[in-house]
């Protein structure tokens, strides 16, 4: 019935209603993808001393030629030249994917934990994953670099319970290690909620028949539960993976001189080097790196709805 | 009951992991000696020193104005678009509209920042307070579509189509009827907006210009030269806004659906 009626109103010649979807749709063209057509264009043209420091990109109309002849890919090029480039494009894999299995690792059993809870509790724990997730992200990598650091709280800690002579002090900060606590600290939320989602819809009776089959607890748990929850799986995975590969606060903050990470490197370039073309150049290969999981993501979205 | 131990411990270790840091950081924020690791005892000075901070007062006065602008538009055209999404189950570049709804969620922040700068640039447009609002209008309506969308699913159509049927124009249908019963899921939406343009470092950062520093930024520039406790003091407040802010909405939206349920109610004894 709903249906009928729909498509009766959507028949109906009444412009106005497409207003509704006009108004955000230019929106995002404008704001959202026509900015990505620029980028690739300003990453193909060169730099420049002046404001903006790179070559226009709308040229009077007789210099078209001119300006067509201007354009090449100098500027990739030079990514592929400098192994600083690709060194820092692996690294940020290679930091995105451990990070987002050991964000499985501890979010999975959380997520499990939360969906097993009894269900007058499941509202509050959901509350209590969600609060620190509106809690600025820029505060919670700040609030462990005082844990951190060599004269912080977790070398006190250390100290006062004996595990580090008094004279000693625990280097984490500006390591690797440092990078690998804050994005799973700042990400665990994205990772658990999905997977909550996913297990909490999950239908019991098939785990009791399992059990009344005779299937031990963990066999029920890699036939069962994990196989049905595998969309929360890739949809957490995805939210944390993408964004971890271009991240930027958490490597410049508590990362060292040799944490090498895309975002950081994309940052410098714009900002220190004021190299606007070479700095769309190292966004355009990310962006087309994350192509991939991006389309997995959207994938996976759409299923949902 | 083993399982549920475990479920217990897992749930004990995992939260204590989320929470500890931002205790330890609020805690310190009431600190009376400067070095992070020595308790001085209690102290507001802190607070003090930072109410007397002007770049940093002026900053916060920046970024709730940003904050305010850009999570009411966000949300007013996130509703639209969860609206479209829902509703329009048809249209040219359907495809193309629901990736650019879901695709800035994940989007690393450095490539949405420089591209809507260079867009910026490339109209000739001056970056400051205004270029910031678009920047964050843009990610933000996005969250609120998701929000908006998930209820519209769930939406009862059958009164909207009383109201229609029975003569109310579309724009006032849609003005008494759908938007009061989605109205939680707007505000919710607002709210997220809210704080993630009161979060935003990176994005703020490509998009500002002068005399609009937000806060993001001016913490930024100060947490780069080591932790002050007059930052500890400020990120409090910030967390204890939001905290606020984020039980007030749930409080409220319960409380809406409690009404709801409850009018409900007396409807059917009405009718019976």
């Amino acid at each position: 019935m709903a249906s009928v009626s729909e498509t009766q109103a959507a028949n109906t010649p009444n412009p106005a209603r497409w207003l509704v979807v006009v108004v955000p749709y230019l929106w995002l063209l404008l704001f959202f993808a026509a900015p990505f057509l620029i980028i690739f264009k300003i990453s193909l043209s060169d730099t420049a001393i002046a404001m903006p420091p790179y070559t226009p990109v709308f040229p009077g109309f007789g210099a078209i030629r001119d300006y067509i002849s201007e354009l090449d890919f100098e500027n990739y090029l030079f990514l592929t030249e400098d192994p600083l480039y690709i060194k820092a494009y692996l690294s940020s894999l290679r930091i995105a994917v451990i990070s987002t299995f050991l964000l499985l690792l501890i979010g999975y059993p959380m997520a499990l934990a939360m969906a097993r809870a009894p269900s007058s509790l499941r509202p509050t724990l959901v509350m209590l994953v969600i609060l620190p997730f509106w809690t600025s992200f820029l505060i919670r990598v700040y609030a462990w670099i005082g844990i951190l650091k060599p004269d912080g709280l977790l070398t006190l800690l250390l100290q006062t319970t004996g595990l580090l002579e008094p004279n000693e002090q625990i280097q984490i900060f500006r390591t690797d290690i440092a990078v690998f606590i804050g994005i799973v600290y700042s990400y665990l939320p994205f990772m658990v909620l999905p997977l909550y989602s996913a297990l909490e819809k999950m239908d019991n009776t098939l785990l009791e028949a399992a059990s009344d089959l005779g299937c031990p607890p963990w066999k029920a748990f890699w036939k069962i539960t994990f196989p049905l929850s595998l969309p929360g799986v890739i949809a957490g995975s995805m939210i944390c993976f993408i964004p971890i590969t271009g991240e930027f606060v958490i490597p410049d903050l508590l990362g060292g001189a040799d944490t090498l990470m895309i975002g950081k490197t994309l940052w410098t370039e714009f900002f220190g080097n004021r190299d606007w073309p070479l700095a769309s150049a190292v966004a355009v290969v990310l962006l087309i790196m994350l192509v991939v999981p991006i389309a997995i993501f959207q994938n996976q979205q759409k299923k949902v709805v | 009951m083993k399982s549920s131990r475990f479920d217990a411990t897992v749930l004990t270790l995992c939260f204590a992991f989320l929470y500890i840091p931002i205790i330890i950081l609020i805690v310190y924020s009431f600190n009376a000696s400067k070095l992070v690791t020595v308790w001085g005892g209690f102290s507001l000075q802190w607070y003090r020193t930072m109410w007397s901070n002007e770049g940093l007062m002026d900053a916060a006065w920046v970024t709730a104005r940003v904050g305010v602008l850009s999570a009411t538009l966000g949300t007013a055209l996130g509703t639209l678009a969860a609206l479209s999404l829902v509703r329009f189950q048809k249209f040219p570049g359907r495809m193309l509209f629901s990736g650019m709804i879901y695709a800035p969620l994940v989007m690393p922040e450095v490539i949405t920042g420089l591209s809507m700068l260079l867009l910026f640039v490339a109209l000739n447009i001056d970056r400051g307070f205004w270029t910031v609002i678009i920047a964050h209008t843009t990610f933000t309506m996005c969250y609120v579509a998701i929000v908006v969308q998930s209820r519209l699913m769930t939406f009862d159509r059958s009164l909207e189509e009383a109201a229609l049927d029975l003569g109310c124009p579309p724009v006032k249908t849609f003005f008494k009827i759908t938007l009061p019963l989605i109205l939680p899921a707007v505000i919710a939406g607002w709210m997220l907006a809210f704080t993630l343009s009161l979060d935003d470092l990176v994005i703020a950062s490509f998009n500002t210009g002068p005399g609009a520093t937000t806060l993001p930024i001016k913490i930024y520039s100060q947490v780069r030269l080591g932790v002050t406790p007059e930052i500890n003091a400020i990120c409090t407040i910030l967390i204890g806004f939001v905290t606020i802010g984020v039980i007030a909405t749930s409080i409220g939206t319960k409380r809406a659906e409690l009404n709801r349920i409850r009018d409900e109610h007396v409807a059917l004894r009405g009718t019976t």
